[in-house]
């Protein structure tokens, strides 16, 4: 008897740990056929096409649950940090800049084109957001940014068709960094067209003349001194999402 | 002496325990390739500092340098197996009425520091081992609550406004970062001492864990013993 009862103990582990390692073995082997599968950037590198797909369907989740009237926490003015940090510089080259003719060149969703002087821009009425930067590295400060609202200033030029599309996409005057916003985000009250940093005209590094600052996203998304903006129902370029980054990154 | 197969942890329990190991890896490295990005934690004592979160030869080893968009994807996709693991583990006990054997109850502290102090050989008697002792609730239950932490403050890192209450809650967002990081430390710190522990319990021990079952060595009734031997059962 006991010895019939030592075989089957014997069975029963044998088996047990044949099967635990092949599961073990069939996860690593997994994580390895993820790790290998094609990257979606190209030459830009970005990330394996099926966390892509994950990334698509998690913005899916979280831009329908998406509420504009949830604001980003505001500081006193008293808070905000007199050393902004800067972070980045793709863009802002001088090549295609000159601060005297700038001009905001809006393309419309007739093709027509816009040109906004900054002046016009200034007419509008000016928002204050001190708020909690938050650099998709993973540091935050608190700044002290003004401007006006992205939806005050579709609804004064005229705009209003061009938001019911999906997208809006904006380019530095150089082409060099470009970003994609769902409109949702775009639209909200926090989201402003700025141009003061703690009550000055913007400095040439943070964008001059004219940036995004919006707060329900990364800092990639707040592109510095905007060239060009367009409307799109399909996901315009993103700089930062063609090297492997989420494109949504709400927060 | 009679061997008898005795069942001791369900097919469930091992799966929610065994799909931890490659989840948590998974999660613990892309969370490095995330916090490399901007690695400021370090304990400091009277100003000095005595260890950086983390010395360069531990990204070096890991490839970790420049792999923030790597370390999110992988990170943001894993989290819901992490999450849903979690969720379906605390339901699974809930409903079988395993909770019963693993939440701490009143006699768990007092033994829990038997078992401490036994363990560390200060005290010779043994604690008397159920399926698990008042250590092992105690910490079993600890690292569930340390994983429903890591929830929720990666949620008020991932969505801080929209989820601007979990946030406040964890104390703000760079607070909620903290915290999502010590608890990380602390999987690590847990693990390694699982890991003795298991090794010291021995291999019928960590059988129960693979197979399910242990086997319990009885010694026949013997009538010239007066005092009936309790047989060490391991557990």
């Amino acid at each position: 008897m006991s010895s019939s009862i030592e075989k089957e103990i014997r069975r029963k582990t044998i088996v047990s740990l044949i099967i635990f390692f092949l599961m073990l073995g069939s996860g690593f082997v997994g994580w390895k056929w993820l790790y290998h599968q094609p990257l979606d950037g190209g030459i830009r590198g970005g990330i394996q096409e099926p966390l892509r797909k994950v990334l698509n369907a998690n913005e899916k989740i979280f831009s329908s649950g998406f509420d504009s009237s949830k604001l980003v926490k505001e500081y006193p003015k008293s808070a905000a940090s007199k050393k902004p940090r800067v972070n980045g510089d793709v863009g802002l080259s001088e090549d295609f800049f000159d601060a005297t003719e700038w001009k905001l060149v809006v393309i419309k969703a007739t093709g027509d084109t816009l040109f906004v002087t900054l002046d016009e821009i200034k007419k509008l009425p000016k928002i204050d957001v001190v708020h909690n930067f938050k650099c998709i590295e993973g540091w935050s400060q608190i700044t002290w940014w003004s401007g006006v609202r992205f939806s005050d200033f579709v609804k004064h030029f005229g705009l209003t068709n061009e938001t019911n599309l999906n997208y809006v996409g904006m380019m530095t005057p150089d082409e060099e960094y470009y970003v994609g916003i769902d409109m949702p985000s775009a639209l909200h009250p926090q989201t402003i067209l700025c141009y003061e940093l703690n009550g000055e005209p913007l400095p040439m590094k943070q964008g001059y003349p004219l940036r995004l600052i919006i707060p329900v996203k990364y800092g990639v998304k707040s592109i510095k001194r905007i060239g060009t903006m367009y409307f799109d129902n399909d996901k315009p370029a993103d700089y930062w999402a063609e090297r492997g980054y989420d494109y949504y990154i709400g927060l | 002496m009679q061997k008898k197969i005795v069942q001791k942890h369900k097919l469930a329990t091992r799966w929610f325990h065994w799909i931890n190991v490659p989840l948590i890896t998974i999660m613990i490295w892309s969370g490095i390739l995330i916090y490399w990005a901007n690695d400021v934690y370090e304990i400091k004592l009277f100003g000095a500092k005595l260890f950086k979160f983390f010395p360069e030869p531990v990204y070096d080893v890991l490839n970790a340098q420049y792999r923030l968009a790597d370390g999110m994807a992988w990170h943001f996709a894993c989290m819901w197996l992490f999450t849903l693991n979690g969720v379906l583990y605390v339901l699974y006990t809930a409903i079988s009425g395993e909770w019963r054997q693993l939440l701490p109850n009143k006699n768990s502290f007092k033994e829990a520091w038997q078992v401490l102090l036994h363990d560390l050989h200060i005290r010779k008697a043994k604690p008397i081992q159920t399926k698990y002792n008042g250590a092992q609730r105690i910490a079993y239950t600890s690292i569930i609550m340390m994983g429903f932490g890591s929830i929720v403050t990666g949620i008020a890192i991932y969505k801080p406004v929209q989820f601007g209450w979990l946030c406040w809650l964890c104390g703000g967002y760079e607070a909620a970062r903290l915290e999502h990081f010590i608890l990380t430390v602390g999987y690590v710190l847990f693990f390694i001492i699982h890991l003795v522990q298991v090794v010291l319990a021995g291999w019928n021990n960590f059988r129960g864990m693979v197979a399910g079952f242990e086997v319990i060595t009885t010694a026949p009734p013997s009538p010239e013993v007066e005092h009936s031997t309790v047989t060490d059962i391991q557990s």
